[in-house]
């Protein structure tokens, strides 16, 4: 097979849907629309399995050798780089290509983006379908696809950037999708002011990579850091940590996060795409795209595994007490972002990016069922006023059950395996590890609980509101719902190890700890009864007795109020960074710089124009005699200049000066 | 006889154009009457005009004759058109003053 594979197709055919939609859009008919919309990420989504069958038939699987970022095979090899001919920047000794990677990771990160974001764009033809801007939200849609492959095809950490940029603009087009909202315009703001600081470390992290190793290309860096063990800690750590910044802003980790559970004011397609399956999981794919920077740093992967850890826990306990529907999920998606974290942070990047490709199944697909039942239900969102839907939205309430399973994990729906991959990997890192293992623990428990109040809450028990009629969900949208349902299931059952083995080439292979089968059923034994308890904690409180949930809440206001608040987080941002620049803007940019010293500028320019212009104006008297006479003075003048022989005169002078000085 | 024969100097007709220019010169700018002012230019054109032929003489050139020709059109093109403002001033301020024609100003 000597041709191409065309990996350039696959972000520039959603850029040509976000083209037509986005230019044309307004003028063309409905269906058009639709087809463009679907059209580009399908055709992606061929383009990525051509590749994957092309990966399969060559067997790479087994003949990669054991590292293959460490060395680009010639040619047409593996990992295959698809380069553009024509150099992107190339200034002194920075050369930065277009370049485009597949490797073992790269792939996987496709087909989840491709895939599932297909599915969630047909699902968005019938949950959109009479919303206002119908192109609108397709274009952007096509616009983020673009923006991701790109992110994750890039070979270099520069076009990695400019994915990375362009999945938070598209993040930000769809999150103030209903801009005439306030809140959903200021979501929007939020989740792209949080996001620079986040590029902000990156960009620092990138300035600094240049700066020691002379090149952003993955491959080149991992090359020269494997050439000399002398790269430990010092500048690789700190390099390291920007990275984790950037990421920890991008996946919505602490101290970042706050921006995530607001970016639910978009579309729920968009919240299931963006925000649970794909982007958000960027920062995870990022940190196993540079792991080699991050394995020669222990204390940055410390840092990652204790980042990832906490939020998981933080998120968790917040999103026990959450009443709106999407913003549970929100929660539960920091919460198991962290959970990727601390599978990067203990270097289990096979583990970490196995539980990113089975969260984007079933996270998804509890947004989307979540969708399902807000489309339902007339937009409403509050858990509190749902209840007994599952006798009308049977489909919705069976494929939410298999993603609440999945989530919670049990055994064999996905997240169980991921979960318990990334715990088992945890476990085995000594001592800090076994923490870090007991907090993830905590947390399956609390995700158990609140997944599965979710699920009571809304489908179980009464209704407790009158919704007179529900409107029908079309087979758009059941239909994904029911495939990304079977992929909750069935997703895990490949297995870390033979997961593992498939990215080792791409993110290198973990030894474990020899005897550990045993350790690891125990392990995953103790997982699925932390499942069982947070299950039927919720039981207890959502079903046997109801009453008995706002019994603990009055009989824990203070505990209780901190959760409903989210730990105060929002006002602490607020009151800490936001105010304080706020006031700074308004008082010394825009008072002192912007009214002081640039209006200043301003009015001193028009003053002194004005005013000798009003000198000058006398000049205008409108008699006739005084401009001639003006006319001849000035003739007079330059007659003087030209007919005295000034330069003659200068000399002489000159001379008669040396004259003086020669006596 | 041997006087009258010898040829008037160069500087002679050049002192000439000079003394009629500053007297063109002078009188536009203390006359008020506008049709002296206009007399004036007349004055300084035709002074200028001497000094071309004198050149144009000394040198042997006929560019400096044919010059004259150019000055002479556009003064009579002038004139006519310069009478007609006066005229038309005159109709509508009823005055030929140039410091009561002062409408040039802001």
């Amino acid at each position: 097979m000597n041709g191409s594979l065309h990996l350039w197709l696959i972000p520039l055919l959603p850029f040509a849907g976000f083209l037509v939609n986005g230019l044309l859009g307004r003028r063309l008919p409905k269906w058009t629309i639709t087809t463009v919309a679907l059209l580009a990420p399908l055709a992606a989504f061929g383009v990525v399995l051509n590749a994957a069958a092309w990966i399969y038939l060559r067997g790479t699987i087994q003949a990669a050798p054991a590292c293959a970022m460490c060395g680009p095979g010639p040619g047409f090899g593996f990992p295959y780089v698809e380069t553009c001919p024509f150099p992107w920047i190339n200034i002194a000794a920075l050369q930065v290509d277009f370049s485009f990677v597949l490797d073992q990771l790269s792939l996987v990160m496709l087909l989840v983006v491709t895939g599932v974001g297909f599915l969630i764009h047909i699902y968005s033809v019938g949950y959109m379908s009479d919303e206002e801007g119908y192109a609108r939200y397709f274009s952007y849609l096509n616009l983020f696809l673009f923006f991701m492959t790109l992110l994750v095809l890039a070979g270099n950490a520069l076009l990695m950037f400019v994915g990375w940029e362009g999945v938070g603009l598209a993040s930000y087009l769809l999150i103030g999708f209903y801009f005439q909202k306030k809140s959903a315009a200021d979501a929007g703001k939020k989740a792209f002011i949080v996001n620079r600081i986040g590029d902000f470390g990156f960009l620092i992290g990138m300035f600094l990579l240049l700066a020691n190793f002379g090149t952003l290309t993955f491959t080149e860096i991992a090359a020269k850091l494997g050439m000399d063990p002398g790269w430990n800690g010092g500048v690789v750590t700190v390099i390291a940590l920007c990275l984790l910044l950037g990421a920890a802003g991008k996946s919505a980790q602490l101290p970042l996060y706050i921006w995530l559970p607001d970016a639910m004011e978009g579309p729920t397609p968009v919240s299931a795409l963006i925000h649970a399956a794909t982007m958000v999981t960027a920062g995870v794919y990022m940190i196993a795209r540079t792991h080699v920077l991050f394995d020669h740093s222990p204390f940055a992967l410390g840092v990652v595994a204790i980042v990832g850890a906490a939020t998981a826990l933080f998120a968790a306990t917040i999103g026990l007490v959450q009443n709106d529907i999407k913003r549970v999920l929100a929660y539960s998606t920091i919460s198991q972002l962290g959970y990727m974290f601390l599978g990067c942070g203990v270097a289990a990047y096979s583990a970490a990016i196995f539980h990113l490709v089975t969260h984007a199944f079933f996270k998804a697909l509890l947004f989307l069922a979540a969708g399902a039942v807000i489309h339902a239900v007339g937009g409403e969102q509050d858990l509190r006023k749902m209840g007994g839907l599952w006798k009308k939205l049977p489909v919705t309430f069976a494929v939410t059950t298999v993603g609440v399973l999945a989530i919670a994990g049990f055994f064999p729906f996905a997240g169980f395996f991921s979960k318990d991959a990334i715990l088992f990997a945890a476990f085995q890192q000594g001592a800090g590890g076994k923490a870090l293992w007991f907090v993830g623990l905590v947390t399956a428990l609390l995700t158990s609980f609140y997944i599965f109040r979710l699920w009571y809450l809304a489908f179980l028990g009464k209704p407790r509101s009158e919704s007179a009629h529900l409107h029908s969900t079309p087979w758009s949208m059941l239909a994904p719902l029911v495939i990304l349902a079977l992929l909750s299931i069935a997703g895990g059952w490949i297995g870390i190890e033979r997961f593992a083995a498939f990215l080792a080439p791409s993110v290198g292979a973990r030894a474990v700890a020899a005897g550990s089968a045993h350790l690891e059923l125990i392990l995953s034994l103790v997982a699925v009864a932390v499942a069982l308890e947070g299950w039927l904690i919720a039981d207890k409180l959502y079903r046997r007795k109801p009453e008995r949930a706002t019994q603990w809440a009055a009989a824990l206001p203070g505990s209780y109020k901190l959760l409903a608040n989210k730990y105060f987080v929002d006002e602490f941002y607020g009151a800490t960074v936001v105010k304080p620049l706020l006031g700074a803007s308004k008082y010394f940019l825009e008072w002192v710089v912007d009214v002081g010293l640039l209006g200043g500028m301003a009015w001193l320019l028009a003053g002194i124009a004005t005013l000798s212009g009003t000198i000058l104006q006398r000049w205008q008297s409108g008699n006739l005699r005084s401009y001639a006479a003006w006319l001849a003075a000035g003739a007079a003048a330059v007659l003087l200049f030209l007919v005295v022989p000034w330069a003659d005169i200068l000399a002489s002078l000159s001379a008669m000066h040396f004259g003086v000085v020669g006596h | 006889m041997n006087f009258l024969s010898q040829e008037v100097p160069i500087s002679w007709y050049l002192l000439l154009s000079a003394v009629l220019f500053s007297l063109g010169v002078v009188g536009f700018l203390i006359k008020r009457n506008l049709i002296t002012v206009f007399m004036s230019i007349e004055l300084m054109l035709n002074a200028v005009n001497l000094s071309f032929v004198t050149f144009a003489h000394q040198w042997h050139a006929v560019k400096g004759q044919i010059f004259v020709f150019f000055v002479m059109m556009v003064a009579a093109a002038e004139a006519a058109v310069g009478l007609a403002i006066i005229i038309a001033v005159f109709r509508t301020r009823a005055t030929l003053a140039v410091d009561r024609i002062d409408l040039m100003k802001l």
